[in-house]
C-alpha cells in the first residue's frame, strides 16, 4: 500500500510516497537525504533518531512516516541558523562531547527538548533524562556538561566557566 | 602558537553536529541493490537442504545465493591473521571460515544466503521465503562446558574443542616458590562475555567498475588496508591495484571493526556479479550475532606471598572462548595480550600462564577494548586484593610493597615484555589523594546509617600499546607486519594534506594529528588537512587499536615531517646563499644561524613547485615525503583507578558514587581528547563490572541478550561524574614520548569496581564477586550472607 505524504520538514514543505511500513527514519534518511538522522538499534532504546515532531521529541525509528503526515518535523539539519550552530551545538563543541559523532544528532535534539520542558536541569535531571539515548564513547560526562552550558545559553545567561580550559570562540 | 599541550576543540566535531558526518550507510551509489543477510536460528546444524527458488522469484529480486554457489565460484573463507603454537610446538587448529555457511551452521546468526533486491524492504521480504532444512544438534556455548568429554564438537579440526594450547614463563620456578611461600592465595574468576555495541551498526557497500575492472568497498572499517588485503589476497582473488577500500566517517569501533567480516566479501563479490553496487546495513540484532564479542574467559589464579607479602610467584591457568570460527586477531588476545601483562604494576619474579582456547557454538570472541589487558589486569588487581584481605593488609599498602619502583625502567618482565618507563607508586598516591582514600571509613559509616553499604576499591594497571614492533609480533604469530605510514604532502601555497595509516572513527585524529603538525612546521591549523580512511590516497596503513595512533601514526608523521624539513632546509640554504649546516628551522622559519636572513616555510614550499632557478642535478622538485613508522618497543601507559561504591542492602542496586583515575599516558597532546578516551574506557569498564554481560542459553546456544531491551548498555544515570588526573613520565623510545590513551578506562575500570563492592560486602563475609554484579545477583549474595543456609 502505498500513500502520498505532506509535511514540514525544517521549515519546508515536502511531499513523498510511502509505502504503509516505511519508518519516518526511513523517509528522511532514504527519501529526503537527512542522513544527519541516525539509526542505531531496532528496538527503540538507542536514540540515534530523535527528531522533532511538532516541537515534541520523536524517535523517528517508533513513527510510520505516514503518521507525519501534516505534521510539523525538526531534524539535526535545521538546528543551526546558516553556518552557526544553535548554542546547544556549540556548548557540545566546548566540552567535547562527542567522540564518533554517530549518537551526537539524537543527543542534541533530546537536549533541546529537556531544556524546552526544564531551563535550568540540575546534573542528575539530565542523566535521567538521557536514558533514552546510548553513548558508547564518551562515558557521557562531557554531555552533561555539555547540555548545562547549553541550557544556562539558551535561558540567556553566561556559560559556566568551562572546566577543560577550553577558550571561547 | 603553541598547541600541543592544550584543550584545542575538536575540527571533525562541526560536521557531525550539524548532521553532515559521512558514515558508510549514508551512502547511496547509482544504480545501488540492497542486500539480506538470511542467519542461522540455531547454535548448530546441518543444512540438508536450501531451495531459493521462491524468494527468487518474488517481487524485485535480483538474486539470492547460497554458501556452495560462493565457493563454486571460487569465493575463499576468512583467513586468520595469526598463528599460535601449543606447548607442544604444534600449530593451532585453523578450521575454514565460509563467508556463507556450507553444510552446518555453528553459531546463531551464522550467515546462511543473500538476497538482494531492488529495495530493502523487498529482500527482507523475500529472505522469508528460502526454504532451508535444518538437522539440529547438540550445541555447546560455554567454554568451560566445551573442554568436558563427551561435549559437542564443535569443529572436526579441533578434537575435544581445543584450538590451541599454549603457555608462558618458567613453570619450575613458579612452582618451586609457590612450594615455600608464606601464603599462597588461590582464586576462581570468569570474565564476562561482552559485545562492543559501536553505536554505528556495521555496513558494506561494494561496487564494480566494469570498464576498469576496479571494485570498490566502503566499509565500517578501522583498518582499510587490512581489508584490502584480506579480501583481496584471500578471499576475492582481486589485486591491490584493482580493490580500493573506503572507511568513511565511522561511528564507534572498539576493536569489533577491526576484522575482516563475510558482509564485506559478499556485497563485493555480488556487486561484480550483478554490476550494480550492493549496500548491506545491520540492524542491531545482527549486530548482536554477528560482530565479533569480546572477553570470555574461566581462571584460576594463585599468587604466593613471602612473610614480609611480597609476592613470589604468580600462576594462572585460563580458558578463552573463540566461539566457532577464528576471527581476524582472536589467537593473540589470550596469550600475547593477556600473559604477557601478568607481571602488571608488580616486581613478582616468577610467573607462569597457560591458556587453552576453546572452540564453542557462540559468535567468534576477538578484540574488545582493551583486549587481553582488562582480563590480565583484572585477575591480578583482583588476587592482591584477595590477598590484602587475608593478610589484614591496606591493599593500597600491598601493592606499594609490591610495585616495580620509578628507579628500576628500563624493566624485563619474566613474561617477555621489557617496561620502558612508568611511576607506579606516584600514580597511585596522586589517585588514593584524589579520592580521599583515608577519610574513607567515615563514609562507610555515614553510608550505613542510610542502609548503604560502602566500599572502596582500587586497581593498578600495566598495558602494552603502541601496537606494535613488527619484528616482535612476527615472531609471536602475527601474520601481518604493525608499523604506520605517513605522507606529509605540502602544497605551493604551503598548505599541508597529511595522509596519514591510522583511522579515526570517533578519536580526533583531524584535530591532534593538526597541533602536531601545526606545532612542528609553524603553520595555522587552518592550513592542514589530515586524510585517513581510503586506500586511493593513501599509503599502506594498518589503522587504528591498541591505542596506537598517536604512538605509532603520529610518529609516523613525525618522521615524514623531518624528512620535509631537512629537504626544506636544502631549498632554503639555496634561496639563501647559505650553507645547508648554517640553516636552522624554527616557528615555521628557515634562517641562516646568527643572522637575520630567513625564509617562510610558505616561501620555500613555493619554490619548491616554482623551481625557476633550484639546481636541479643537487636538488629534485616538490616536497612531499613518505614515512613509515616500525616501533621499537610497545608503550606501557599505566595508571592507579580508585572507585568507591554504595550498594543498597535491601535492593542490591549499586551506585557508582565516586571514581577517581590517574593515568600515565606520556606526553599529552590535547588533555580533551584524552579525558574524553578516559571517560569512555570507564564506561565501558564500569558497563563490565555493573551491567554488561552477553548470555547464551547453556542448553541450546540461544543468544538470549540479543538486544538493548536484554543486555545492558551504561546509561548516563548509571555513571558518575568522574574524577582525571595524570603524571606524565615519557615514552623513551618513539619520538613523541606517547604512550597511548584509548584503552586505559576498559582496563582499570572492571577490578576496581570490582574491589570495591567486595570491600563493601565484606562486613557479611563475601570476598569474590563475578562480573557482571547485577543487583539481582547483590540481592542473592546479600540474602545468603544475611540469612545462611543449612548445608544439608
Amino acid at each position: 500500500m502505498q500513500k502520498t505524504v505532506s509535511l514540514s520538514v525544517n521549515g519546508k514543505p515536502v511531499s513523498a510516497t510511502v509505502e504503509g511500513r516505511t519508518l519516518l527514519v526511513q523517509l528522511l534518511r532514504e527519501q529526503l537525504g537527512l542522513t544527519g538522522t541516525h539509526v542505531g538499534c531496532d528496538t527503540s532504546q538507542c536514540g540515534a533518531c530523535v527528531v522533532h515532531v511538532d516541537g515534541e521529541a520523536v524517535k523517528a525509528c517508533t513513527l510510520l512516516a505516514v503518521q507525519a503526515d501534516g505534521h510539523s518535523v525538526l531534524t539535526i539539519e535545521g538546528v543551526a541558523t546558516g553556518d552557526t550552530l544553535h548554542p546547544m551545538q556549540e556548548a557540545f563543541r566546548n566540552n567535547h562531547a562527542l567522540q564518533c559523532g554517530f549518537c551526537t544528532p539524537g543527543m542534541v535534539m533530546s537536549a533541546l527538548d529537556l531544556v524546552k520542558n526544564n531551563p535550568k536541569p540540575t546534573e542528575r535531571e539530565i542523566r535521567e533524562y538521557l536514558e533514552g539515548n546510548l553513548c558508547r564513547c564518551t562515558g557521557y560526562h562531557n554531555i552533561v556538561l555539555a547540555i548545562a552550558e547549553g541550557a544556562a545559553v539558551m535561558r540567556g545567561e553566561a556559560p559556566p566557566p568551562n572546566v577543560h580550559g577550553v577558550a571561547a570562540e | 602558537m603553541a598547541t600541543i599541550g592544550t584543550p584545542v576543540r575538536r575540527r571533525e566535531d562541526y560536521r557531525f553536529l550539524i548532521g553532515r558526518g559521512t558514515y558508510t550507510d549514508d551512502i547511496n551509489r547509482p544504480g545501488q541493490l540492497y542486500a539480506y543477510i538470511l542467519r542461522s536460528p540455531h547454535a548448530h546444524a546441518r543444512i540438508t537442504a536450501i531451495d531459493t527458488s521462491a524468494a527468487s522469484a518474488a517481487p524485485g529480486i535480483v538474486a539470492v545465493y547460497t554458501g556452495a554457489e560462493m565457493a563454486a565460484d571460487g569465493v575463499g573463507g576468512l583467513p586468520c591473521g595469526w598463528q599460535v603454537h601449543s606447548k607442544d610446538g604444534s600449530p593451532m587448529a585453523e578450521p575454514p571460515h565460509p563467508v556463507l555457511a556450507i553444510d552446518k551452521v555453528r553459531h546463531v546468526g551464522d550467515p546462511v544466503a543473500v538476497v538482494i533486491a531492488n529495495t530493502m524492504a523487498q529482500a527482507r521480504d523475500a529472505a522469508e521465503l528460502v526454504s532451508v532444512d535444518y538437522a539440529e544438534e547438540p550445541a555447546v556455548a560455554d567454554p568451560v562446558e566445551a573442554l568436558k568429554p563427551g561435549a559437542p564438537q564443535v569443529r572436526d579440526e579441533a578434537p575435544g574443542n581445543v584450538c590451541y594450547d599454549w603457555h608462558l614463563g618458567d613453570l619450575a620456578a613458579v612452582d618451586a616458590a609457590i612450594g615455600k611461600a608464606a601464603r599462597v592465595v588461590r582464586l576462581d574468576l570468569t570474565n564476562n562475555r561482552l559485545v562492543p555495541n559501536a553505536m554505528e551498526p556495521r555496513a558494506a557497500i561494494g561496487e564494480f567498475n566494469r570498464a576498469t575492472g576496479e571494485y570498490t568497498l566502503y566499509t565500517t572499517s578501522q583498518n582499510p588496508h587490512v581489508i584490502r588485503l584480506l579480501m583481496g589476497a584471500f578471499v576475492l582473488n582481486i589485486p591491490e591495484a584493482r580493490l580500493r577500500v573506503v572507511a568513511p566517517d565511522v561511528g564507534g569501533g572498539f576493536g569489533s571493526k577491526i576484522y575482516h567480516y563475510a558482509e564485506e566479501a559478499i556485497v563485493t563479490w555480488a556487486a561484480g556479479k550483478l554490476g550494480r553496487p550492493v549496500k548491506w546495513t545491520a540492524e542491531r540484532s545482527e549486530s548482536f550475532m554477528s560482530d565479533a564479542h569480546g572477553r570470555d574467559h574461566a581462571t584460576h589464579v594463585e599468587l604466593a606471598l613471602d612473610g614480609e607479602a611480597r609476592f613470589l610467584a604468580l600462576k594462572v591457568s585460563t580458558i578463552a572462548n573463540m566461539g566457532a570460527y577464528l576471527s581476524t586477531f582472536a589467537p593473540c588476545i589470550p596469550t600475547y595480550l593477556y600473559g604477557t601483562l601478568l607481571a602488571g604494576t608488580y616486581t613478582t619474579p616468577a610467573i607462569y600462564v597457560e591458556t587453552k582456547a576453546v572452540f564453542t557454538h557462540t559468535v567468534p570472541v576477538d578484540a574488545y577494548r582493551g583486549a587481553g589487558r582488562p582480563e590480565a589486569t583484572f585477575l591480578l588487581e583482583r588476587i592482591v586484593d584477595l590477598a590484602a584481605d587475608q593478610i589484614g593488609m591496606d591493599p593500597a599498602e600491598l601493592r606499594r610493597r609490591n610495585f616495580i619502583p620509578a628507579t628500576a625502567f628500563p624493566y624485563q618482565t619474566p613474561v617477555a615484555l621489557q617496561y620502558d618507563s612508568g611511576d607506579y607508586g606516584t600514580t597511585l598516591e596522586l589517585a588514593l589523594k584524589a579520592a580521599d582514600y583515608h577519610g574513607f571509613e567515615g563514609r562507610r559509616r555515614e553510608a550505613m546509617t542510610r542502609g548503604q553499604l560502602r566500599g572502596i576499591g582500587i586497581a593498578t594497571y600495566i598495558e602494552a600499546c603502541g601496537i606494535a614492533p613488527s619484528a616482535v609480533v612476527g615472531s609471536l604469530g602475527a601474520r601481518a607486519g604493525l608499523f604506520e605510514s605517513a605522507a606529509v604532502r605540502v602544497h605551493p601555497t604551503g598548505s599541508v594534506s597529511v595522509l596519514t595509516g591510522s583511522h579515526s572513527h570517533g578519536q580526533g585524529h583531524e584535530t591532534t594529528f593538526s597541533q602536531l603538525v601545526s606545532d612542528t612546521l609553524g603553520i595555522p591549523m587552518e592550513s592542514i588537512e589530515i586524510v585517513h580512511g581510503d586506500t586511493a590516497k593513501i599509503p599502506y596503513g594498518m589503522g587504528t587499536y591498541g591505542s596506537r595512533s598517536l604512538a605509532v601514526g603520529g610518529s609516523a608523521i613525525v618522521k615524514a615531517m623531518d624528512k620535509v624539513i631537512a629537504k626544506g632546509r636544502k631549498i632554503a640554504a639555496h634561496l639563501l646563499e647559505a650553507a645547508e649546516a648554517d640553516v636552522e628551522f624554527k616557528d615555521g622559519k628557515f634562517s641562516v644561524a646568527g643572522t637575520d636572513r630567513s625564509k617562510s616555510f610558505g616561501e620555500v614550499a613555493l619554490t619548491a613547485y616554482v623551481p625557476h632557478n633550484s639546481p636541479h642535478d643537487e636538488l629534485e622538485p616538490g616536497l612531499d615525503e613518505t614515512a613509515f613508522y616500525d616501533p621499537k618497543n610497545f608503550t606501557f601507559p599505566s595508571g592507579a583507578h580508585i572507585a568507591e561504591v554504595e550498594i543498597d542492602l535491601e535492593t542490591g542496586q549499586v551506585a557508582v558514587v565516586n571514581f577517581t583515575a590517574s593515568d600515565d599516558f606520556g606526553r599529552i597532546i590535547n588533555p580533551l581528547i584524552v579525558e574524553g578516551q578516559v571517560h569512555g574506557g570507564l564506561a565501558q569498564g564500569i558497563g563490565q563490572a555493573l551491567l554488561e554481560g552477553c548470555v547464551y542459553d547453556k542448553a541450546s546456544g540461544q543468544l538470549l541478550t540479543g538486544s538493548y531491551n536484554d543486555y545492558a548498555m551504561p546509561r548516563a544515570d548509571d555513571l558518575p561524574a568522574f574524577k582525571l588526573s595524570t603524571n606524565v613520565t615519557l615514552c623513551t623510545h618513539n619520538p613523541l614520548g606517547v604512550k597511548g590513551c584509548g584503552e586505559a578506562g576498559a582496563i582499570g575500570a572492571p577490578a576496581a569496581i570490582t574491589n570495591a563492592l567486595v570491600d563493601a560486602l565484606k562486613p557479611l563475609g563475601v570476598h569474590h564477586l563475578d562480573m557482571p554484579a547485577t543487583p539481582e545477583k547483590l540481592w542473592r549474595v546479600i540474602q545468603e550472607h544475611r540469612t545462611p543456609i543449612a548445608a544439608e
